[in-house]
């Protein structure tokens, strides 16, 4: 193995800590919300942190490689990994912000059941699960088959929000409880939206083919437009 | 995001022998099942491929991949080492330039060539490029000096040498001697140029001049360029082809090539796993 | 502060080698003086005016009325002459054998071993071939076709001796030349085949002229052996005595080397003959040298030309 090939290797290492300490932080988040647990909620604020040294350090190794001029394959693998580290990191965002508002919710008493919430966090952590495994086995279809399912987080997301928006009308007094499930859902729908842009991403990286903004309008009414 | 890129980068699938019949792209130089032998052993495999005009085909591969023979079959140079022989076809404008009835030396007129390693005559800057007009008839002194003004400025050296164009052309860097031969090169005229490596001995800077310089010719000329430097591929070229063992392994846009290869040979050669 | 670097070795291999390098080339610059204090103490008394332009109406074995300007006219005639010829067919030969010619071809291998036992061949035996070859069947060719009865071209001659001569200098030239021809960059014949030259414009026009200088070393070479060769013209042209300077090509003259020959075998009086012995000398190794000159300046004006301007 050459010195550049065991430095490629490291930057895909660190990409799968990264993912590791991502899934990890979505995981606690919502730990801290169904077990209404405010010390997991502060330790996955305080593990954000690590996830944006994680992604400087990614773009750190990624520049030093791309100064070797690197081609083909390896272009695409050093391109794409900045990219997936960056959605990453928004990813660790986003499970911050759940965390936060699941301290705000713990504060008064559970408002009902939270059956829609979990599942919605099982969806887009089994979808981010699969485009990592298809990142290391560069399984541009595994990659694919994430897609259609931001779909169905993004139909969950528009049912809570008509089921939120029912209680509130009921009664007022559930409003701030209200709005902060619904900021949370929001926030799981987002990293649907970041597990999306990751497997097109390991497309692009497996195939060379750049399948962002490809869907048909009337398809794409519930997605919002990747970054 | 098109206006932003050069016309290049948005370029498609190279030409092919097949494109003659379409119209739209005919090749201008195309080569069917070329086959090349010094004494017994085949240097180059059955290669077939068209080049589009006014572009810029890059050929790579590891060296003694028949990259440079095949380059020079375009201008019958190979006809000059004992013991080659060749067979197949290659057409520059639809003629055949290979068989025993081609004048070589009106085919080297429309031909031209520019080597790894500059190689001015020992004359002064002037008669360097006056040797190739002098060559095919020229005799007037004027319409000489106007031709030789307007090849250096095509070559990006006039402002350099126009005070000096009585000294020797051995007294220029290495760099400005290799513009020196592109200048000689293009005097006389050819539709197509040759280059072997031309950037392969000079310094970074005096590469970069080359290489702005071979994207301003391609405006006027066909340019097929030998290269080791895969980066100067990506830099300049819009077509490449891949070549290993005496054969074309891939030829493809440049930027496919050196993005997302289809063969695992070329990948494993760009990306310097060559085994 | 203690240095680390501080030179304490001597070398002894080095410094023997250095020494003995140095001596063995003083050595030769030593004999070279000594003979050349040598010819000009006992010659140099000898050359004045008249010397070098009386000719041998008086008596060529009196010192102080001898003159050798026919000797000097002929050795000069016959070595350039023998340029003339051996230039012309020495470069022909090698572009023959280098730009046309197949290296392992048998006739080429043959061609070069020629050469090559041409240059080990005795002068003499030159001579002797100048008398078989030019005198008897050239020259008697000559007259017979023209059918005098009396010789005209069948007898020792200027021309004869001259050809002889190239003859002998012909390896050296064919070899300086072969060697400046290989020394040209291929790339320099690939250019000008790019442009569209044929071979024989590549040739004349970029090979023999970038050639030129190695060439001239070659003509210098030649001019150097030939102007003090004697045997190869004893039966070819030189002649013992004679009134006149030679006027045509069929005429014999006289010749510095050979009159150094007389003046050492042939003199009624040895002694007295000697200063004129040394003059001669002295005359003949200054016209070489002259001649040499000539051709490193044309040389040197040729290599400055192709070299950067200024």
């Amino acid at each position: 193995m050459t010195h550049f090939e065991a430095d490629i290797g490291s930057l895909r290492e660190r990409l799968l800590t990264m993912a590791s300490h991502a899934t990890t932080a979505v995981r606690n988040a919502m730990k801290a919300l169904t077990e209404r647990d405010d010390d997991m909620s502060r330790q996955v604020e305080q593990d954000d942190n690590d996830l944006d040294n994680f992604e400087k350090e990614i773009d750190e190794v990624a520049v030093l490689l791309l100064l070797r001029a690197p081609l083909a394959r390896d272009l695409r693998l050093i391109m794409v990994a900045t990219k997936i580290s960056h959605d990453l990191e928004r990813v660790g965002d986003e499970a911050t912000a759940i965390a936060r508002r699941a301290r705000e919710l713990n504060r008064e008493p559970q408002l009902k059941p939270y059956i829609d919430l979990p599942r919605m966090a099982v969806m887009v952590l089994e979808m981010l699960t699969t485009a990592i495994e298809a990142f290391v086995s560069s399984d541009a279809d595994k990659a694919r088959s994430v897609i259609p399912r931001d779909k169905e987080v993004d139909q969950l997301n528009k049912q809570l929000h008509r089921e939120l928006t029912s209680f509130i009308a009921e009664n007022p007094a559930n409003i701030t409880r209200c709005l902060n499930l619904m900021a949370i859902s929001k926030r799981l729908e987002r990293i649907g939206d970041h597990a999306k842009n990751i497997a097109e991403e390991v497309v692009y990286f497996s195939e060379a083919k750049d399948i962002r903004h490809t869907q048909k309008p009337d398809d794409a009414s519930g997605a919002p437009a990747a970054p | 995001m098109a206006e932003i890129l050069p016309s290049r980068l948005t370029v498609e699938s190279p030409p092919s022998a097949g494109d003659r019949e379409s119209g739209t792209t005919v090749p201008l130089i195309e080569t069917e099942k070329l086959s090349l032998f010094y004494g017994r052993a085949q240097a180059l495999k059955e290669i077939s491929l068209g080049i589009r005009e006014r572009v810029v085909t890059a050929f790579i591969g590891p060296s003694g991949c028949g990259k440079s023979t095949f380059l020079r079959c375009f201008n019958r140079m190979n006809d000059l080492i004992d013991n080659v022989r060749v067979s197949g076809h290659c057409r520059i404008g639809g003629e055949d330039i290979l068989g025993s009835d081609v004048d070589v030396i009106e085919l080297r007129k429309r031909v031209g060539m520019v080597f790894q390693r500059s190689n001015p005559f020992p004359k002064s800057i002037f008669e360097n490029i006056a040797y190739g007009l002098r060559l095919h008839g020229a005799r007037d002194r004027k319409a000489m000096a106007e031709t030789v003004e307007r090849s250096l400025r095509g070559a990006a050296l006039w402002d350099e040498v126009k005070d000096r164009l009585d000294e020797s052309a051995l007294g220029l860097s290495g760099g400005q001697q290799q513009r020196l031969c592109i200048a000689r090169a293009i005097a006389i005229r050819p539709e197509i140029l040759l280059m072997d490596e031309p950037a392969s001995a000079l310094d970074p800077i005096a590469t970069m001049k080359i290489e702005e310089l071979i994207l301003d010719l391609k405006k006027e000329f066909t340019i097929v360029i030998v290269t080791h430097n895969m980066q100067q591929a990506t830099r300049i070229s819009d077509y490449t082809a891949f070549f290993y063992l005496g054969e074309l392994i891939e030829y493809d846009s440049t930027h496919r090539i050196f993005t997302n290869p289809q063969k695992k040979q070329t990948e494993d050669y760009v990306t310097g796993r060559f085994g | 502060m203690t240095r680390r670097f501080a030179k304490t070795r001597f070398d002894a291999t080095a410094a023997i080698f250095t020494g003995a390098t140095a001596a063995s080339t003083l050595l030769i610059l030593g004999i070279l003086a000594t003979i050349l204090l040598y010819l000009f103490w006992r010659g140099g008394s000898q050359i004045s005016w008249q010397f070098v332009t009386g000719g041998t109406e008086t008596d060529m074995f009196d010192p102080s009325k001898a003159g050798i300007l026919p000797m000097i006219i002929g050795t000069a005639a016959r070595v350039l002459l023998m340029t003339l010829f051996v230039i012309p067919i020495g470069v022909t030969t090698a572009v023959y054998l280098t730009e046309y010619a197949r290296t392992t071809a048998p006739l080429t291998r043959f061609i070069r071993g020629a050469v090559n036992n041409l240059a080990g061949v005795p002068s003499i035996v030159f001579g002797l071939f100048g008398v078989g070859f030019f005198i008897s069947f050239l020259g008697g060719s000559i007259d017979g076709l023209t059918g005098t009865s009396e010789p005209r071209w069948g007898k020792p001659a200027l021309l004869w001796a001259s050809m002889t001569l190239a003859v002998m200098t012909l390896p050296v030239v064919i070899v300086a030349t072969e060697e400046a021809l290989k020394a040209i960059a291929p790339g320099l014949r690939e250019a000008s085949l790019a442009l569209g030259a044929t071979k024989l414009e590549t040739i004349w026009k970029i090979v023999v002229p970038n050639a030129l200088p190695g060439i001239l070393t070659g003509a210098i070479l030649a001019i150097s052996r030939a102007a003090g060769e004697v045997a190869p013209i004893l039966f070819t042209g030189a002649a013992y005595f004679l009134k006149d300077t030679p006027k045509a090509l069929n005429d014999q003259f006289m010749d510095l080397a050979y009159h150094v020959y007389v003046l050492s075998t042939q003199s009624p009086n040895v002694d007295l003959t000697r200063p004129i012995l040394f003059g001669t000398v002295v005359v003949l190794l200054a016209l070489t040298f002259s001649l040499n000159l000539v051709a490193v300046l044309v040389r040197a004006k040729i290599r400055r030309q192709m070299r950067a301007a200024h």
